[in-house]
């Protein structure tokens, strides 16, 4: 009977769920609630099942915002042990939940009401979706008799989200949700995590059911493969072990699945270089000499050069991203390429691999690590030093740096290196997207996975607040610092009400360069400096700044609930972050007002090859000695 | 050759035929023919999938299926399995014509399922090679309209998809 799940799809599900229950369990400890979670009911209410059945997957918060056709959940939400943390926007709640994803490794969870509420959440699965980050998102939905008729705030939310969520459910009886939400939660969870979407009508909310827990999880056509295939691994280890140019290329699926210990003693076993992608900042400690950096449109000459020049790529829970290869055709020409991901559709997506590992990573990893011992004991082990030598001049020669503004303003690269040092590598920072994003991911140094969080994928501007939001409530007792671009912040910095209402004290450095600083780059770059559209600050005729401040984001800040701090001056920085560091009851805003002309370097052009990459404008590194 | 026939089970519920041409568009892949109907399990749909894969590799296109939560299996059926599309044609067959017509029915083994003072409807089974040379045949004396099915196509042989000694799918794993 093919309708069943496969035993061990079955059992990996129950590990999964258990496994959140206790997690939650623990952090609630001390008020026992009065009844278990997963006791039994009749003539219930499809939204207290809906509640009852969050409580027994193991949900402490849910960042959402009621409206007409969820509001029947609303009701029983009240009385739950399940927090519900009032956003101000949709997109907000659907951010703070990948947050709060990212920064715990448990799924995070957005609720939202039918039509806008719904819309409100698309940009915030589709970016959960392109960094593959488990998320579940519960909609209202106009009345099942009103459906299809464009009824009042009526969106087919089912198949607006169909291509950018993992899978989702439009549940149309009430006996069903128990059900659905444990399979909700199971496949944004387990196998190659993603958003999931449940979108419930409004009378299958009001109508009256049964709930039990566990319910039989229904998904015959899902079976994730999580163990490596041996013979694949043996193959690659043996690769591994001949190759004299190797470089490990880890990417954010080495987070996600956990196995930065068994990734860390796989890097010493090899004595290889590493680079580690936007998404995998963290997954291997910035300060190992073995760490080149990250590779990609703006990493490091190093790591750029090293894939480039390497004869054998092992990637890790990475995808070939073009951000990270550059042109395709010329990328890393001389490297075969072992390429371990759970997603087989990535394998072979982008660039053929000689060894396919499907499966997880930190499986894989192991499974390696123990293949390659075999290896180096029967005395396969290629001498590296060469190798090293160059890896080492490229590093020597273009370390990442920057220069002062000549108009002696703020150089933001500054603000952001003084910030990583000051706060630490127990801090989690949460970027926005644009220049600011990439100098946090270059200047900070990063030790510890899930410290650093950012829409890599989507590229989702306003991201930083509400995910920082997110990351907060999950980890109350770290430090949560978003860096966010002026442009990014007028996006969601209306989620700091809500950070200064629900005692949910972030920090935000707003690196206010007064443009959108990326297009700007862009445009100083490719179109001749014509800065099309790109100047946020108000200015005179000729384009000159005015001296008055829109919006005035330490006014805002506090307008807001915040504390709110400026900072303008390079000697005021170190005191402003330690000021800001001290506060602990309030959300604080630092509004660092910085130059425009700061550019990110080094860079590769959009489409170019990572052979041109650039150290600096003008900059073209000479790697000549001709050995490789 | 670039024409392959896809023969995928998936889950018999609302919603999994716009996942599936959802998916295709998405990923710039090429549909040639889809067929959806019932199977022998009435949980189970089966999608007969007739797709270019010149563009974009096969395996890129059944394994961003097979991620689909829906789909249950994909086997790829070979020249030799049984491969079938239904024509119906309207031919105008006045009665200076209509003999030349029902013979050529005849000869594709066409069965006239309408028949009026003007036109005769024929109805066709084949491949899609036979249905096309059928077409050109009829042509000259005017096809006034036409309705066209999909590939549907089984595996030849005693083994099935589902069940014991089933068929070996498409592989899951790179």
């Amino acid at each position: 009977m093919t309708t069943t799940p496969s035993p061990s799809a079955t059992r990996d599900a129950a590990a999964a769920l258990a496994g959140v229950e206790t997690v939650a369990g623990s952090v609630g400890a001390a008020e026992q609630p009065p009844r278990s979670v997963t006791e039994p009911a009749t003539g219930i209410t499809g939204a207290q099942s809906l509640v009852r059945s969050l409580e027994a997957v193991g949900v402490d918060v849910v960042f959402g915002i009621p409206g007409g056709a969820i509001l029947p959940a609303y009701d029983p939400l009240f009385d739950s042990r399940v927090r519900h943390v009032l956003v101000r926007h949709e997109q907000g709640a659907g951010h703070a939940a990948t947050g709060y994803a990212q920064a715990t490794g448990r799924v995070g969870v957005c609720m939202a009401t039918s039509g806008p509420g719904a819309t409100n959440l698309v940009t915030p699965l589709a970016d959960a979706y392109m960094d593959s980050v488990p998320i579940v998102a519960i909609t209202g939905q106009v009345p099942s008799h009103a459906i299809g008729t464009d009824a009042f705030q009526e969106a087919d939310i089912r198949g607006i989200t169909m291509p950018i969520t993992k899978h989702n459910f439009l549940v149309t009886d009430a006996a069903d949700i128990p059900q659905r939400i444990a399979e909700a939660f199971h496949l944004a969870a387990s196998g190659r995590p993603g958003p999931v979407l449940v979108d419930i009508p409004k009378d299958v909310l009001q109508a009256t059911t049964d709930f039990a827990w566990p319910p039989r999880m229904d998904l015959p056509g899902y079976k994730p493969t999580t163990r490596p295939h041996g013979k694949q691994v043996r193959e690659a280890a043996a690769l591994l072990a001949g190759a004299s140019r190797p470089v490990l290329y880890v990417g954010g699926g080495v987070i996600k699945a956990g196995a930065t210990e068994e990734l860390a003693e796989l890097a010493e076993l090899t004595g290889a270089p590493l680079v580690t992608t936007l998404m995998a900042r963290g997954a291997f400690p910035d300060s190992n000499p073995q760490h080149l950096g990250m590779p990609g449109m703006h990493g490091t000459v190093a790591a750029v050069t090293a894939l480039q020049k390497a004869d054998l790529l092992v990637a890790l829970g990475a995808r070939f991203d073009d951000r990270v290869t550059g042109r395709l055709s010329t990328f890393a020409p001389g490297a075969q390429v072992v390429h371990a991901d759970i997603d087989p559709a990535e394998i072979g997506k982008n660039r053929k691999a000689d060894v396919p590992i499907v499966g997880d990573v930190k499986e894989t990893i192991t499974q390696l690590v123990a293949a390659l011992r075999a290896e180096h004991e029967a005395g396969h082990r290629a001498d590296l030093s060469a190798w090293w030598a160059q890896c080492d001049s490229w590093r020597q020669r273009y370390p990442l740096g920057y220069d002062w503004p000549e108009d002696g303003s703020l150089s933001p690269q500054y603000v952001i290196e003084r910030l990583g040092a000051i706060a630490g590598p127990d801090a989690i920072y949460a970027a926005g997207v644009g220049q600011h994003q990439m100098w946090a991911a270059q200047f900070i140094s990063y030790e510890k996975p899930a410290t650093w969080l950012n829409s890599g994928g989507l590229g989702t501007m306003g991201y930083a607040v509400p995910a920082a939001m997110g990351a907060k409530y999950g980890r109350p007792e770290a430090t949560v610092w978003a860096i966010d671009g002026d442009g990014c912040f007028q996006m969601t910095n209306q989620e700091l009400a809500t950070c200064a209402i629900e005692g949910i004290p972030i920090k935000v450095a707003v690196i206010n360069n007064g443009n959108l600083g990326m297009v700007r780059q862009w445009q100083t770059l490719f179109y001749e400096g014509r800065y099309s559209n790109t100047k946020l600050h108000p200015q005179d005729a000729e384009g000159r700044p005015k001296p008055v401040r829109i919006p005035d984001f330490v006014a805002l800040a506090e307008a807001l609930g915040c504390v709110g701090l400026r900072c303008e001056n390079k000697d005021d920085v170190d005191a402003v972050i330690e000021k800001a560091m001290a506060i602990d009851d309030a959300p604080v805003v630092i509004d660092f007002v910085v130059g425009h002309d700061a550019q990110v370097w080094p860079m590769v052009a959009a489409g170019a090859s990572n052979d041109d990459i650039l150290a600096a404008r003008d900059v073209r590194p000479v790697f000549g000695d001709g050995q490789v | 050759m670039s024409r392959h026939t896809l023969s995928v089970l998936v889950e018999n519920k609302s919603g999994v035929l716009a996942r599936v041409s959802a998916l295709f568009s998405r990923r710039g892949f090429n549909i040639e023919s889809l067929a959806v109907g019932p199977t022998e399990n009435p949980d189970l749909s089966r999608m007969t999938i007739v797709v270019d894969a010149e563009s974009q590799p096969l395996e890129q296109i059944t394994k961003q299926l097979n991620k689909l939560i829906e789909v249950i299996k994909i086997v790829e059926l070979d020249v030799a399995s049984v491969q079938r599309e239904l024509l119906l044609v309207k031919v105008r067959a006045p009665l200076t014509d209509r003999t030349q017509v029902l013979q050529t029915a005849e000869l594709f083994r066409a069965r006239v399922v309408d028949v009026n003072t003007d036109t005769v409807t024929l109805e066709a089974t084949g491949t899609p090679d036979k249905l096309q040379a059928l077409l050109a045949v009829l042509a000259p004396f005017g096809i006034k309209e036409m309705a066209q099915s999909g590939t549907v196509a089984l595996a030849r042989g005693p083994r099935a998809m589902s069940g014991a000694g089933t068929l070996r799918p498409v592989e899951r794993t790179a």
